[in-house]
């Protein structure tokens, strides 16, 4: 494990991800309404300190791949009332997230 | 404190004294006089910085949309790195990535911090009050359709509304539709219906606007 540098990027444009359904204490930023819901990566957005290191005077490396995570709002608030088409789009570093498995294999 | 003392200076009455300080004001004080006192800033480079934040408005994004509105090529360049496209009209490379977002007949875009109040304050100064209230960032992820009508904004169904939740490392601007009815403006023209809001999304740039 490499103590500076980046992370690689685990996701590409266009893949579905969840974000972990976890509630560790301290600094986390991952807003809450969007755990464990699945959505589709926008973009890379790039590699950044993770900051819920660098909230705790760490350097926060290796840096954390960062995306932009599309998901229907229709899936986030299942009582959704607007268009089916409704997004809302989180910037989700990479340690939040895991890969969905293809349907039907899972 | 002696007895005499007191007897010969009453309390004063202080109309505008301030409220007691909050935790984290206070906090901000010793946090201040201490970067001060250890020569880290000086107390005139601080109010310099204020000076700065204060002195900006939406006028420098204003810029960008407005260049976007009439050339399509340096539009694209702003939906690509917008950074690169702020310094193409002079302004500041922002220490965040800027990311912005173009409305079309189709889709309407809305920006929202719901962890703080993160925004691109070199590009539109310092957020509303709303911006950063618990009603605006927990409600617009939630029901956009309902806050945009509370700030008098209608959106038919068929368009697409995205909220973007920016709670990280990006800052984002909203490009919107540029007004019918402004074909020939110049740019400068044009740059005055690019208001704030409506580069954060809670509005539509609107050439009635006196």
């Amino acid at each position: 494990m490499r103590a500076a540098g980046k992370v690689r990027p685990r996701f590409k444009p266009g893949e579905r991800v969840r974000v972990r359904r976890a509630y560790p204490p301290g600094h986390v930023r991952i807003p809450r309404y969007i755990r464990g819901r699945t959505g589709i990566v926008e973009r890379l957005c790039g590699a950044y300190p993770n900051p819920e290191e660098l909230a705790y005077a760490r350097s926060g490396l290796p840096a954390q791949p960062l995306y932009r995570v599309r998901f229907l709002q229709r899936e986030v608030w299942p009582d959704y009332t607007g268009d089916s088409t409704d997004t809302v789009d989180v910037e989700i570093y990479q340690h939040w997230l895991e890969p969905v498995p293809a349907e039907g294999l899972s | 404190m002696s007895e005499h003392h007191e007897r010969d200076h009453p309390h004063a009455t202080l109309p505008d004294a301030a409220d007691q300080l909050s935790y984290y004001q206070m906090m901000e004080v010793a946090v201040r006089e201490l970067l001060i006192e250890k020569g880290i800033v000086t107390a005139d480079e601080m109010r310099r910085q204020i000076e700065d934040m204060d002195g900006r408005n939406a006028g420098l994004g204003a810029r960008m949309v407005a260049r976007a509105w009439v050339d399509p090529q340096y539009k694209q360049r702003m939906l690509t790195d917008g950074n690169a496209a702020a310094e193409e009209v002079g302004l500041e490379h922002g220490a965040f990535k800027l990311v912005v977002v173009e409305n079309t007949r189709e889709v309407h875009n809305v920006i929202v911090c719901t962890l703080c109040s993160c925004y691109p304050r070199w590009l539109l100064g310092l957020p509303p009050d709303w911006y950063k209230s618990r009603n605006y960032r927990s409600r617009v992820v939630r029901e956009p359709r309902a806050v945009l009508r509370e700030f008098g904004l209608e959106l038919p169904d068929h368009i697409t509304v995205r909220v973007h939740d920016s709670n990280a490392d990006m800052r984002y601007l909203v490009l919107p539709l540029r007004p019918p009815g402004t074909e020939g403006w110049s740019e400068e023209r044009l740059a005055a219906l690019a208001t704030r809001d409506s580069m954060i999304g809670v509005a539509l740039a609107d050439s009635a606007r006196p």
